[in-house]
Formats: structure tokens, C-alpha cells, sequence
């Protein structure tokens, strides 16, 4: 394959949480030493349950977020040595796109000037090449021009969205973290997205880093898939790969339980015992041993590394 | 917003207390052709009259007209409320954004300051203030001006508190946008609604303090005239000529109750979970 686009190693974010006033300090382990490699012009996938830090990871990359630990390369350069001025430049090409339509526009502002705010952050074009930019930008994401001079609330959801999407993509960006883009919209509206988000992909050759916890969704849209488990990435694979021949019993178990839309099919469903352990208080080893169904001794006191089972087929765990 | 619009113009509050304010801001503004004297002149042959054709409400015990005088005092009233509160908004808008949006050392420290401010009386605060820079039209403005920084600071910090943890702002940094951008454009818009009806709310106080600091001596310096000050000089004469002391009171509670009622009307209008019924 050729160059990676970005490569994260080893990132690592650690939220400082204090128990009572007197209480010791202790970390959450929200992040804890993901590896990450997306190529130019592929989607790659992140999902996992709730909690599991897919979504501090995208804001990580995005510096949204200061990291803990890790390095960032976008292109080859460290996106965590950068300082303020390097980091709004490097912005024009890695954008966020929002789970929540409703929260991510300011309602105060006119669709059109929200379209317009990056193109003068960056001093991009006159004031004529801007509306003529964002007019055109309307349109490819499906709306017109009229909706220009209206405000968020007058809009649904999923045409928030798309105004979400136009936003990010107006700085022509080369990376875009779509973190939960569907999620909050109707199921109806959420193959539009979806599809708007490939053509998209397809027309400006955008690489996505998309975070979700539906499979299905992911399913859809994804090239390769990386699975996350309280804040490590336990399985990247390609997409096929990953959904007909799982390694990581995380996988399985999450797999299984994907509903199939046929009555007569068997289900062979791999209940999780337990909770979710606290990201404060990870257990030893390898962070999945006490849900497990084949936990042996060494994982209880040896992290599994993210070792490559086959080609392009990455597992932590003691078995593969 | 044109929602906005039509609620305001439905509510009958409204229109009556815009209504009663236009007449008294076109009073201050047009005072020198509406007076039908100068404020400050003597007529010493009418001393403490009642109303005539004349006099409309009647004399001072100096002989002065006092509807001139209450016209002007208007004009004196309205300038010293506005201002004092465009300077305290100004400065409690600043303040309050820094400490909500900053928060940390920052916000304890700019809100211990505020509490310390805060915790005075506020007549006694602008009292002091007064007392050290000298009494004078503009050093009332800036004395309750300094008084009300800290509601203002409150406002919009709780304001901002609940406004800086969405999503459009951390898009806004996300298309690399700078703090003060992120402060003035993108959080600032949305923190208005509760500054507008502070803003209302805190014009009738200023006019009240300002009325109490002339009425101490402390205001508006004679002969200049003034609500407070007339309502001081008339307690002396009230059982000869009760016009003095009634009429300027009658303006002070027209226009502070007016601007109450506004700021009430326009707080049911922006926010809709207080309105009452």
C-alpha cells in the first residue's frame, strides 16, 4: 500500500479525576496506547461500546483534545509538536464532523455564515469567491441556496447534518473524523448520510476516520475496521476480514450479537459476562481477561501486544 | 427573529412601557424646546406656587419652574442610568466571558473580586466611590457603573458556562479558529438574551441609586436639576408646597416602574419557561 496518511502510535490520554476533597488523584485511562494507520482514500472504522474511548481518540488526532502520550503523523509531521499557528494551518486539512446536529450549530448564525467561518479563519478568497464557494458548497451537500439566509433550527436533523458535513468540507480538507455522524438521526436518514458522506469521498478523494458503535453502519461504509476495547485497540482488519473471520473474542462476542434480519438462521449469540470494567481501575494483563471465554493464565498478567495474525490482519490477544 | 418581533409587538406590556418610555426619552432629548422655562431660572414673585397656566406644576421655593425642571431632570436620569449600565455591561460582559470561558484560576479569581464588590451595599459602595473621586454628573455614571459590574459578570459567566461545552464550539476550534473569535462570535451571540434583560432590569436601579446619591448631596450638584436632589430640597417644604415633592416623585415611579416592566416583559418574551400564567 502506499504512504499512510496518518499514523498514531501509542496515543495515550489520561483524565485526571480526584475522589472527594481530600481523595488521592486517579486517572482514567480514557486512551490507552492506540496504534492507528489510515491510508489516503480509505474509510477506516473505529467502533466499540460506549466509553471505550473511540470518540477521545478522533478528538486526540484532531488535538481537540491534547494527548497525554503519543506521537500523531499527519503526512509525516507530528501533529503534536506543532504550535498554535502550525495547528490552525494544519486544521484546514483534517476536519470533525459531529454526532449531534443540534449542538454543533451555532444557532445564533445563519446557515451561511456558519459555511462561511472557515474560509475567513484561513483568509481564504474575497468576499464574492466566499459566497460563491459556500453557494457551491450548498448544493453538493443537497441543499439550495435559499437555505442560506435561515438559521439551524429551521432545519431537520439530518439536513443539519449535511450542513455539518458542508462545513468540514469546505476547506477542502484531506482527513475528516466523522465521529458518530449518523447516530442521532433516524434510521430513514441515516443511509442518505451515509451515501452523501461515499460520494463525497468518492468526488473530493477524502480519507475517513469514522467513529461508530453500530456494525451495521460500519458495515456500510468502511474499508478496514479497528475494534476498541477500554481505550486499546484490539482488532484491525479489512472489513471482510474483520465481519467472516474474527480473531479477538471481543470481536466475536460484539459480532454475534449484530441481529440477523432471518428467522430461520441459528443464532449463536456469545453473551459477555460482567460490565464494563472501569477505565479508572483496568484490570491486569490483557484488559478483556476477566469477560473472556478462553482466558488463560498469561493473560491475566501479560498485555497481549497488537501483533499482525495474517497480512493486513492486526490481533492483540494471546491466542491468534 | 421575526418571531421574536411579533411576540413583541403582541404583548400589551410592552407597547404601553415603550410607549411611556419613548415620551420620556423624547421629553430628555427635546428638553430645551419642550421646557417652557430654563430650569434654572428665578422667578422670585412666584415663589412655591401651585399649578397655573404658567407654571404647569407649579414653583420651587426659588421660584423655578418645576416642569422644566423635571423634563431636565429626565434628561439627567436617563443619561446617567444608560450609561452606568452600557459601562458596567461593557466591563461585566468582558469579565464574564473571560472568567466562564477560562474558568480555572482565572474565573476564581475575576469572581472572588466580583464577591468582594458584591458584598458591599450597593448605595454605600457608590457612596464610597463617590466620596473619593469628587460628586459630578460623570463620576455618578462611573461610580454606579462600577457598582453594577458584578451582576453583570455573574449573568453572562453562568451564561457562558452553559454555552461553552457544546458542540459548536469546539467546531468552532476545530476549523481553527482563535479564543477571541471562538469568545466574541460564537459565544457572545449566544449569551444576549439573559444580558438584554439584566441590561433593562439594572437601568431603573441605576436611576434609583443615582436619585439617592443626589439626594445625599452626592449626585448631581445644584443647580443643576435632578430627581433626587429636587425630592431632597422639597422635604423641607413639604406641609407649604406638596407639588415640589409629589410631582418628581410621580416621574420617578413612572419611569422605574415602566423600565421593570419592560425588563419583566422582555424576560417572559426571550425566555419562555419563566412566563408565568
Amino acid at each position: 500500500m502506499s504512504q499512510p496518511l496518518l499514523e498514531v502510535r501509542g496515543l495515550k490520554k489520561y483524565f485526571p479525576v480526584k475522589t472527594g476533597f481530600w481523595g488521592r488523584e486517579k486517572v482514567v485511562r480514557a486512551v490507552d496506547g492506540v496504534h492507528l494507520t489510515v491510508y489516503p482514500g480509505e474509510t477506516l472504522s473505529i467502533v466499540g461500546e460506549s466509553g471505550c474511548g473511540k470518540s477521545t481518540t478522533g478528538r486526540c488526532i484532531l488535538r481537540l483534545i491534547e494527548p497525554t502520550e503519543g506521537e500523531i503523523l499527519f503526512q509525516g509531521r507530528d501533529i503534536r509538536a506543532l504550535n498554535a499557528a502550525g495547528l490552525r494551518a494544519a486544521r484546514r486539512d483534517m476536519q470533525l464532523v459531529f454526532q449531534d446536529p443540534f449542538a454543533s450549530l451555532n444557532p445564533r448564525k445563519t446557515v451561511g455564515q456558519i459555511l462561511q467561518d472557515p474560509l475567513i479563519v484561513h483568509g481564504i478568497g474575497t468576499p464574492a469567491e466566499r459566497r460563491k464557494r459556500v453557494e457551491e458548497m450548498i448544493e453538493i451537500v443537497g441543499l439550495t441556496r435559499q437555505h442560506l439566509d435561515r438559521f439551524p433550527h429551521e432545519f431537520s436533523g439530518g439536513q443539519r447534518q449535511r450542513i455539518g458535513i458542508a462545513r468540514a468540507l469546505i476547506l477542502r480538507p484531506k482527513l475528516v473524523v466523522a465521529d458518530e455522524p449518523v447516530s442521532a438521526l433516524d434510521v430513514s436518514i441515516q443511509a442518505q448520510i451515509l451515501n452523501l458522506l461515499k460520494d463525497l469521498q468518492r468526488e473530493f478523494q477524502l480519507t475517513y476516520l469514522f467513529i461508530s458503535h453500530d456494525l451495521s453502519v460500519v458495515r456500510h461504509i468502511s474499508d478496514r475496521v479497528a475494534v476498541m476495547y477500554l481505550g486499546k485497540v484490539v482488532e484491525v482488519a479489512d472489513k471482510k476480514a474483520l465481519y467472516e473471520r474474527p480473531a479477538h473474542p471481543y470481536t466475536q462476542a460484539l459480532l454475534s450479537a449484530v441481529p440477523v434480519p432471518d428467522p430461520t438462521r441459528e443464532v449463536n449469540r456469545i453473551i459477555l459476562e460482567g460490565d464494563l470494567p472501569s477505565p479508572a481501575n483496568p484490570p491486569s494483563g490483557c484488559q478483556f481477561h476477566p469477560r473472556c471465554r478462553h482466558c488463560m493464565e498469561v493473560c491475566r498478567t501479560t498485555v497481549p501486544p497488537l501483533k499482525e495474525a495474517k497480512p493486513g490482519h492486526l490481533v492483540a490477544c494471546h491466542l491468534a | 427573529m421575526s418571531t421574536f418581533r411579533r411576540r413583541f409587538r403582541e404583548n400589551k406590556t410592552v407597547v404601553v412601557c415603550l410607549a411611556v418610555l419613548a415620551v420620556l426619552a423624547a421629553a430628555a432629548a427635546l428638553a430645551p424646546v419642550i421646557a417652557p422655562h430654563d430650569p434654572t431660572q428665578m422667578f422670585p414673585d412666584h415663589r412655591m406656587e401651585g399649578s397655573s397656566g404658567q407654571f404647569w406644576l407649579g414653583t420651587d421655593q426659588f421660584g423655578r419652574d418645576l416642569f422644566s425642571r423635571i423634563i431636565y431632570g429626565a434628561r439627567v436620569s436617563l443619561t446617567v442610568g444608560l450609561s452606568s449600565v452600557l459601562l458596567s455591561a461593557a466591563f461585566g460582559t468582558l469579565f464574564g466571558l473571560i472568567a466562564g470561558y477560562f474558568g480555572r484560576w482565572m474565573d476564581s479569581l475575576i469572581m472572588r473580586v466580583m464577591d468582594v464588590l458584591f458584598a458591599f451595599p450597593e448605595i454605600l459602595l457608590a457612596l464610597a466611590i463617590v466620596a473619593a473621586l469628587g460628586p459630578g454628573t460623570s463620576n455618578t455614571i462611573l461610580a454606579i457603573g462600577i457598582v453594577n459590574i458584578p451582576v453583570f459578570t455573574r449573568t453572562v459567566r453562568s451564561a457562558v458556562l452553559s454555552v461553552k461545552n457544546l458542540e459548536f464550539v469546539e467546531s468552532a476550534r476545530a476549523i481553527g479558529a482563535g479564543t477571541p473569535r471562538i469568545l466574541f462570535l460564537e459565544i457572545f451571540p449566544n449569551v444576549t438574551a439573559p444580558l438584554l434583560v439584566q441590561a433593562t432590569l439594572a437601568i431603573s436601579g441605576a436611576i434609583l441609586t443615582e436619585s439617592a446619591l443626589s439626594f445625599l448631596g452626592l449626585g448631581i450638584q445644584p443647580p443643576d436639576p435632578s430627581w433626587g436632589g429636587m425630592i431632597s430640597e422639597a422635604r423641607r417644604y413639604m406641609e407649604l408646597a406638596p407639588g415640589m415633592i409629589v410631582w418628581p416623585c410621580v416621574a420617578m415611579t413612572v419611569t422605574i416602574l415602566a423600565f421593570n416592566m419592560f425588563g419583566d416583559a422582555v424576560r417572559d418574551i426571550l425566555d419562555p419557561k419563566h412566563r408565568k400564567r
